[in-house]
């Protein structure tokens, strides 16, 4: 019992400002590691200040002080009994050539799914264009897609002067925030229990099915793979890796085999969705880059077969990043 | 009973502590999004024009930078602020409001990200009438971002507390001579009885005549109850007095009074 509530709060909040001087120490540098002593003062302090909370909170008076405890238990509470890693000073090629891979082969599955989902709709887009050529107009959203693959093919083949001149670096930058809005949404709609985004990758296959097809029946395959391939073997699996982490969000909110809290669920996934989005945002740079200077000049500017030849290459490297880099078992094999 | 909307997040630690987090609603949390929506609008003009400057060098250069510029600062602005402000930005510094972990718990970097990216979602189909939505119905008022990055946003409302020199006229209190009962007094009242017997002092004068008189006859016998002040304290003083004195000794220490 608290006899003289001013001299109880005079001696305690010596307790309490030192306290609150760790507590800002921590926040502000995350990767500071205390020592024991330190620990145990910390722990100390802690406890003082959570017994000093219970005591005042019987008390009438004090509202401000009781506010101000309640927030110093909180943010000590936060500290000492959060289980999670600390984060780490930023290391980015560790995270690069490591995290990433490593976090998308975790929830591969995930990733199949996806494939195989925006594979559907390519049939079913192919299918419509073969049997309906006239629904181009209704799935393919550009309307530089929407006339005669041959008429296009000539016209750019012919073009004398470079379209894009005075363009190229604004129309790379639209590519690169454009498709990444377009990531992140489909991500978000996760949230949708995952059905917002395998609706999402559906679409991207219907609209890339429906040109490949196109293009495939015009005779124009050369010209559509040394268009598509430079840019496409990255920014399709981007695509497909943004809808991989929406998909590891739903299966966080469903929870299937796995009998745990959802919010527990979600804390496990938070830093593996971080990864992967950063991640596609990465490729999807590097894709926005290519798209502008390099696919969007064809023959006889740029030869198909250079182009197509370093479409494959990127495609080869990507998967041998995405299966091999950051292995375990590799590393071990070297150590 | 389970999905009964709660506006006050209690915490319970090991230690057999509970605090509690307030939360915010859907209003506060609008109008801390409108300021910081006037924040990066404000951030992208200034942007502009200092990449515009560029413009003299390659018009193609600074329209790229633009772009770009313009993305970052959207997308970038709450993670950057939430993370290094604990969890507040601008906005909701202005409406005292913070993002905080939904367990307590250490606010993690991951978790900014994934509530900030989702605004995508929850900003549909205008004016986040999603994540309004979802805030309307969530239990915790939780928007979708906050759903997924197991968060919630909290307001701590300032603390007004009346001038209690003032209310109190410095009148001589007579329980003051009997400090054994003032500790008693202390220890027996709870917050929200004396936070009742405050505010209706400080209402006072808004009460009918005869409401007030009644008010504060059972305000004071209430208090009577539980700690008796002999009767040369309370004699010839009035329930209204009687009350007063009450909130003299809850609120103001001998050492202020005096």
């Amino acid at each position: 019992m608290i006899i003289d509530l001013q001299k109880y709060i005079a001696d305690e909040s010596r307790f309490w400002s030192e306290l609150e001087a760790v507590l800002d120490r921590l926040e502000k540098r995350p990767a500071l590691r205390l020592t024991l002593s330190q620990l145990k003062r910390f722990h100390y302090l802690y406890r003082r200040a959570s017994a000093d909370l219970a005591k005042i909170k019987t008390f009438s008076a004090e509202p401000n002080t009781r506010i101000y405890l309640e927030s110093l238990v909180a943010r000590a509470f936060g500290q000492i009994h959060e289980t999670r890693e600390k984060a780490q000073r930023l290391s980015p090629l560790h995270w690069f050539f490591f995290s990433f891979p490593q976090t998308f082969r975790k929830h591969i599955n995930a990733f199949w799914i996806c494939l195989i989902v925006m594979v559907v709709g390519g049939a079913f887009g192919g299918f419509a264009v073969l049997a309906d050529p006239e629904s181009r107009i209704a799935l393919l959203p550009f309307s530089h897609l929407q006339g005669d693959p041959s008429d296009r093919v000539e016209t750019e083949e012919g073009a004398a002067n470079d379209r894009l001149e005075e363009s190229k670096a604004s129309f790379s930058s639209f590519l690169m925030t454009h498709n990444t809005k377009v990531a992140i949404f489909t991500l978000g709609l996760g949230i949708t229990w995952g059905i917002g985004t395998l609706v999402m990758l559906f679409y991207n296959g219907v609209i890339l099915g429906a040109v490949v097809l196109d293009y495939i029946s015009a005779n124009e395959t050369q010209f559509l793979f040394g268009w598509l391939l430079p840019h496409g073997v990255i920014e399709i699996p981007a695509i497909l890796m943004a809808g991989q982490a929406g998909l590891v969000l739903a299966g966080a909110l469903i929870g299937w085999g796995k009998p745990i809290p959802l919010q527990m669920r979600l804390r496990e996934i938070g830093g593996d969705l971080v990864t992967l989005i950063f991640g596609v945002a990465l490729m999807l740079i590097w894709a926005g880059v290519v798209e502008a200077f390099f696919s969007q000049y064809h023959e006889p500017v740029i030869p198909y077969e250079i182009k197509i030849g370093f479409g494959v290459f990127e495609l080869v490297v990507l998967i041998l990043f995405l299966v091999k880099s950051g292995d375990k078992k590799i590393l071990n094999r070297a150590k | 009973m389970q999905n009964r909307k709660i506006n006050t997040l209690t915490i319970k630690t090991p230690e057999g502590i509970e605090f509690s987090l307030r939360l915010a609603g859907p209003i506060s949390r609008f109008l801390a999004w409108a300021v910081d929506f006037m924040v990066i609008l404000a951030a992208n003009k200034l942007l502009n024009v200092a990449l515009g400057l560029i413009g003299v060098i390659s018009r193609d250069f600074a329209t790229a930078a633009t772009l770009i510029g313009f993305f970052l600062v959207s997308i970038g602005y709450g993670i950057g602020a939430e993370w290094n402000w604990q969890g507040q930005t601008l906005g909701k510094r202005l409406l005292r409001l913070r993002v905080a972990d939904v367990n307590g718990l250490r606010l993690q970097f991951s978790q900014i990200v994934i509530r900030n990216l989702l605004r995508f979602v929850d900003a549909l189909p205008a004016i986040y009438l999603v994540g309004g939505l979802a805030c309307l119905l969530s239990r915790r008022s939780q928007r979708l971002g906050d759903l997924a990055g197991n968060t919630v946003v909290t307001w701590a409302p300032r603390i007004h507390e009346p001038d209690l020199d003032q209310l109190l006229e410095g009148k001589y209190n007579s329980f003051r001579e009997f400090p054994h009962i003032e500790a008693r007094l202390r220890q027996r009242v709870s917050p929200q009885e004396a936070q009742i017997a405050l505010q209706a002092l400080v209402r006072r004068n808004s009460f009918e005549p005869l409401a007030r008189v009644e008010l504060f006859h059972e305000i004071a016998s209430y208090f009577k109850k539980i700690a008796e002040f002999p009767r040369e304290a309370t004699d010839r003083i009035s329930d209204e007095q009687y009350v007063r004195n009450t909130v003299d000794v809850l609120f103001r220490s001998k050492t202020s009074h005096t």
